[in-house]
């Protein structure tokens, strides 16, 4: 159960744009909440609202500069929901992948039948 | 193959999965090719080793589906069941949805539906499931029984 309640945090976490856009700053480096707010039309303490989100979910860490405390990307949580999430969605890639094919015979039996 | 939309895959909240995909093709072509069995043995599920092999569909409010795919060479089944709540042919419909095997889980609820435009339907699937735990054993479910094998390297999840 340790596992479940891990990703369901990621997931919850991972569910709001912002914290998306966050984290995707965040792959490029570490960076302080003012840096991170500055894209934003966001008040740094709305920005810290989502970064103790994130740092709650073990999504980011934050550093022990009392003045920066700069914020860095955890990948390791983050690589166990895209897994999972990657497996489900190769079930349903595959099988439209498939579909386009069945669709495109169809297609092409009703221009036959109304060409005939 | 024509080309369509790529595939949307989103965990939604803490315990729903969206999908959504583009089809070049007519909304009752799309629409027909989810709810008749003869269309969806085709192509649903169906990969490297995997037989469709039961695939039942009553398509009216109340009516029962079952999918029934296996694995002969790794010995594995996996068993879908649920009944259809509401049919809105052909812009969408809402089932219940559980696994059977190779575990059983609650109820899930899906709402498919089907829009067209230019030529191109777009599909979107809603998969609520009944609790967070549920959602994430569903994700988990294809590792376990190899369903989701995969053939087709995707290099980016959130496309």
């Amino acid at each position: 159960m340790q596992a479940h309640s891990q990703l369901d945090m990621t997931f919850a976490a991972l569910a709001d744009p912002t914290r998306r856009a966050i984290l995707a700053r965040l792959a490029d480096g570490e960076a302080s909440v003012n840096e991170l707010a500055a894209p934003f039309a966001m008040s740094q303490p709305a920005i810290s609202k989502h970064l103790k989100v994130l740092e709650g979910a073990g999504l980011i860490t934050r550093g022990r500069d009392a003045q920066r405390r700069p914020c860095r990307i955890e990948a390791r949580p983050l690589a166990e929901a895209t897994e999972w999430l990657e497996e489900y969605r190769q079930f349903w890639e595959s099988s439209f992948q498939n579909l386009d094919v069945v669709l495109d015979e169809m297609k092409a039996l009703k221009k036959r039948k109304v060409s005939r | 193959m024509t080309s369509s939309g790529a595939l949307s895959l989103i965990a939604k909240g803490d315990d729903e999965i969206v999908i959504t995909r583009a089809f070049n093709a007519p909304l009752q072509m799309v629409f027909d090719a989810h709810t008749q069995p003869e269309l969806l043995r085709r192509w649903f599920g169906v990969r490297n080793g995997w037989e469709f092999s039961v695939c039942e569909v009553d398509l009216k409010a109340g009516g029962a589906y079952c999918y029934v795919w296996r694995n002969e060479a790794k010995g594995l089944t996996l068993k879908i069941r649920g009944a259809f709540a509401e049919i809105t042919a052909p812009s969408g419909f809402v089932c219940t949805e559980s696994f059977e095997e190779p575990f059983q889980t609650d109820e899930a609820v899906n709402t498919y539906s089907f829009v067209e435009s230019n030529g191109q339907t777009t599909l979107t699937i809603s998969t609520k499931f009944p609790s967070a735990a549920d959602r994430d054993m569903a994700l988990k479910s294809g590792m376990e029984t190899g369903l989701n094998e995969s053939y087709v390297k995707l290099d980016a999840l959130f496309a």
